[in-house]
C-alpha cells in the first residue's frame, strides 16, 4: 500500500467508525418525522469531512476527489445517507475554482469549519429541467447590485443554507447568439434576503429538504457575483463532474448496503428447508448485482483518477453517474425481492433506502441526458435536441 | 502534563475468532485490529488533561510487532502526540510485559500513566497494576474519571455502584473503565497529521516468558431449544421441566 491507498483505507474506517454512531433507527426516525439529521451532519462536520476539498490554506484538508468520494460512499452503505449535506462538500467548488481571492478569503474559511453552510445550489426551474440553459430567473444590473426575479424549483437544503450559490440569467435568452451566453452565478447569502426570497417545501418520497423558491427583486451585492457576467454556464459545468462522481459514490455505497444486507439475509432465511440464497433464482441476481456494482466502481475510479491529475472527466464522470445509479436501483430492486415481504417493512431498512437510491436516475441530471451526451459527444451521432 | 498511555491492538470484536492448527493460540490470518475499547477510554481521559495543561504532551506506547505501528497511528489520529512501538512478542506473561513496558515508562517521566482497565481479548488485568509495582508508584484501577488538583490525581470508580473517589500522588497509574467521557473520534485533519506524527520503533527489553497457553477451546454448542407444548397447558410441564431439569426454580 503506498500514502493514498492508507489514507483512503484509513478514511474508511473512520467514517465507518462515525457512522456506526448512526443506526437505522436513528435514520428511521428522520425518514417517519421528515427531520434534518442534525446531529450526524454536525458531527461529519467536526471530523472535518465535509471539508475535505477545501485548500489547507482556507481551513480545508486539500484532499482530492478520491478520498471525497470514499467518504460519501461510506455513509451510504453504512445506511445512513449523505443526500443532507453532500453538497457542503462540492458546492463551494464554483467559488474555488472562479471566485476571486477576496471572495475566496471571506467564505472558504467559514465554510471550511462549518460555522457556515453552503449547500443550496439553485439551478433548475419549473420550466427548465434538464434544459438549464432555458432559466429564466433574472437578474438585472442595478449600480453596484443586482436585482433577481424568478422562481426555482426542487432547490435542496435551503432551509439548512447560509449561502446558496444561484445561476440566473443576466441577458435575456433572445438576445445572446449562444443559448449557454447570458447566464451568470451569484452568492446569495440567505441569511439577510428578508422577504425578498420566499421557500416553499416540495414533499417527495423521501427525507429529503428540497423547495420551490421565489426571488422578489433579491438584492445581490456585484461583488456577489462569481467570476465574468455572462459566464457562468462553463462555471456551473466545471462544478458539475465533481458533482457526478461523488453522487455516483453515494449510489455505488446505496447498492453495497443492498448487496451486504442480501447476503446476509439469503444466508439466514431458512425456506423449504435451506438458506434461501441457495436457490439460483435469489443467487444470481444478488451476483448480478454485485458485478454490476463493481463494474460502477471502475468507471468511478477512473473518473476520480482523471479528475484529481487534472484530466479532462467529464465523459468518465457522466458514465460511472449512470453506471453506478443504475446498479444501486438495481441492487435496490434485488434487495425487495430477496426481503420478500420483509423488504416492505419499515423495521428492516430496506424501503428505506429503496426510495432513497431512485433518486439518482433522475437527479442531478437524468439518466437520459447523458445518454444524449455520449451519443453525441463521444459517438458522433446526430444532435437530438 | 506529561501523560503516557499504554494501550494494545485486539482483534475487532466483531471478528469471529478461529483456532490455529496448534489449538492453543489463535489463527491471526485476515483479523482486522482495533485499539482495545478500554484504551482508547484511557486516550480519551488522557487527551482531556493534556488539553488542559498549558504544555501538555501524549505518548502512546505499546509492545507488538511491526505491524501494530497501523494501530498506533490510530491512536495518533485520535489526537496522541507520539507514539513508541516496543519490538517484541508477547504473550499471557503478564509480568514480562508489564517489565518492558516499565522500562519504557519510567525512562519517559510522565506523571499519568494510562491504561484500559483491561485488554479486551485476554482479560487478565495485569499489566497496569504491575507496571505501578515495578516503577513504585501508586496505582488506582477501574476509574470512571478523574481531575488533576495539586499533584494529586482524584479519582472516581465505582464499587457495588457506589461512587469511591480516590486521591493519588502523581506520577500515578491509572486504568480506566468505561466512564462517561466517550472516546473522542478522529478528525480528518488528526487522520492525516497522524502520518506526519513521530512514532519510534525500538526492540522491547524482554525476559524469558515463564507463561504458556496449553489449549484453546470453543465454547461447546448448546442443545437446539424444546418447546414443551402450547397455550395455559404447557404451564405444568414448563414448570416441572424448569424445576427438575434446568434446576432454576
Ligand atoms: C429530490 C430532488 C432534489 C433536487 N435537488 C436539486 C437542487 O438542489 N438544485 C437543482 O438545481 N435541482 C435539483 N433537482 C432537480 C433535478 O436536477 C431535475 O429534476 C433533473 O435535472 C431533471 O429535470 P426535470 O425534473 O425538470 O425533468 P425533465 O427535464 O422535465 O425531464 C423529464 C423526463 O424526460 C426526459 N427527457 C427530457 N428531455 C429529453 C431529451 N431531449 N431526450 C431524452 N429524454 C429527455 C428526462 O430524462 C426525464 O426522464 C432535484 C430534484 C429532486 C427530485
Amino acid at each position: 500500500m503506498n500514502m493514498s491507498d492508507e489514507l483512503e483505507a484509513e478514511l474508511r474506517e473512520q467514517v465507518r467508525k462515525l457512522c456506526k454512531r448512526y443506526p437505522e433507527d436513528y435514520w428511521q426516525e428522520h425518514d417517519r418525522a421528515r427531520t434534518y439529521p442534525e446531529e450526524f451532519v454536525n458531527e461529519l462536520t467536526d471530523a472535518g469531512y465535509l471539508a475535505c476539498l477545501i485548500p489547507e490554506t482556507y481551513g480545508g484538508s486539500g484532499l482530492g476527489m478520491r478520498e471525497a468520494a470514499a467518504i460519501l460512499e461510506e455513509i451510504n452503505r453504512s445506511g445512513g445517507s449523505a443526500a443532507g449535506c453532500h453538497a457542503q462538500m462540492y458546492t463551494m467548488g464554483t467559488l474555488l475554482r472562479h471566485g476571486s481571492d477576496e471572495q475566496k478569503e471571506r467564505w472558504l474559511p467559514q465554510i471550511a469549519s462549518g460555522a457556515l453552510r453552503l449547500q443550496a445550489f439553485a439551478v433548475t426551474e419549473p420550466d427548465a429541467g434538464s434544459d438549464t440553459t432555458s432559466i429564466s430567473t433574472f437578474a438585472e444590473r442595478d449600480g453596484d447590485r443586482y436585482i433577481v426575479t424568478g422562481k426555482k424549483t426542487f432547490i435542496s437544503r435551503v432551509q439548512q443554507s447560509d449561502l446558496m450559490v444561484l445561476l440566473a440569467r443576466t441577458t435575456p435568452r433572445e438576445k445572446v447568439t449562444k443559448r449557454t451566453a447570458g447566464l451568470s452565478v451569484f452568492v446569495v447569502d440567505l441569511r439577510d434576503a428578508g422577504d425578498a426570497v420566499r421557500v416553499q417545501s416540495v414533499e417527495t418520497m423521501i427525507n429529503h429538504e428540497t423547495n420551490e423558491v421565489f426571488f422578489d427583486g433579491l438584492e445581490v451585492p456585484a461583488e456577489n457575483r462569481i467570476g465574468e457576467e455572462g459566464e457562468g454556464f462553463a462555471y456551473i459545468l466545471s462544478g458539475m463532474n465533481a458533482e457526478r462522481i461523488l453522487l455516483a459514490s453515494e449510489s455505488i455505497g446505496d447498492a453495497l448496503f443492498f448487496i451486504d444486507r442480501c447476503q446476509i439475509y439469503a444466508n439466514e432465511r431458512i425456506v423449504f428447508d435451506r438458506p434461501i440464497g441457495q436457490n439460483q433464482g435469489v443467487q444470481f441476481p444478488i451476483a448480478e448485482a454485485y458485478i454490476r456494482t463493481k463494474a460502477a466502481t471502475a468507471m468511478r475510479d477512473q473518473a476520480v483518477a482523471l479528475y484529481d491529475g487534472g484530466e479532462p472527466c467529464g465523459p468518465a464522470a457522466n458514465m460511472c453517474k449512470l453506471l453506478a445509479s443504475e446498479a444501486a436501483w438495481e441492487a435496490a430492486n434485488v434487495a425487495m425481492d430477496t426481503f420478500g415481504g420483509y423488504g416492505m417493512a419499515v423495521e428492516f431498512g430496506v424501503e428505506r433506502k429503496f426510495r432513497e437510491a431512485r433518486l439518482y436516475l433522475v437527479a442531478p441530471v437524468a439518466n437520459n441526458l447523458i445518454l444524449s451526451y455520449v451519443g453525441q459527444h463521444l459517438l458522433d451521432l446526430p444532435r437530438s435536441f | 502534563m506529561r501523560v503516557i498511555v499504554c494501550l494494545k491492538r485486539v482483534p475487532d470484536t466483531g471478528t469471529s475468532i478461529r483456532i490455529d492448527i496448534s489449538g492453543s493460540a489463535i489463527d491471526f490470518e485476515g483479523v482486522k485490529y482495533i485499539i482495545s475499547p478500554y484504551d482508547e477510554y484511557a486516550i480519551e481521559l488522557g487527551l482531556r488533561q493534556r488539553d488542559a495543561s498549558d504544555d501538555g504532551e501524549l505518548a502512546l506506547v505499546t509492545l507488538d510487532d511491526m505491524s501494530a505501528q497501523e494501530t498506533l497511528r490510530k491512536g495518533l489520529a485520535m489526537g496522541a502526540d507520539s507514539a513508541v512501538l516496543l519490538t517484541g512478542d508477547f504473550d499471557m506473561d503478564g509480568l514480562r510485559t508489564a517489565k518492558a513496558l516499565a522500562k519504557e515508562v519510567e525512562s519517559a517521566e510522565a506523571e499519568l500513566i494510562l491504561f484500559g482497565i483491561k485488554a479486551v481479548d485476554d482479560d487478565q488485568q495485569q499489566v497496569g497494576p504491575m507496571v505501578a509495582a515495578l516503577i513504585g508508584r501508586p496505582c488506582v484501577t477501574g476509574v470512571l474519571s478523574f481531575e488533576i488538583l495539586d499533584g494529586r490525581a482524584i479519582c472516581c470508580r465505582e464499587v457495588d455502584s457506589t461512587t469511591e473517589v480516590v486521591e493519588v500522588d502523581l506520577p500515578a497509574v491509572l486504568t480506566i473503565a468505561k466512564g462517561p467521557h466517550e472516546p473522542r473520534l478522529a478528525t480528518l485533519k488528526n487522520i492525516m497529521a497522524s502520518k506526519r506524527k513521530p512514532l519510534e520503533v525500538k526492540a522491547a527489553a524482554l525476559t524469558e516468558s515463564r507463561v504458556c497457553v496449553r489449549g484453546l477451546f470453543k465454547p461447546v454448542s448448546r442443545p437446539p431449544g424444546r418447546i414443551v407444548g402450547e397455550g395455559p397447558d404447557a404451564v405444568p410441564e414448563l414448570l416441572r421441566v424448569l424445576r427438575e431439569e434446568a434446576k432454576v426454580i
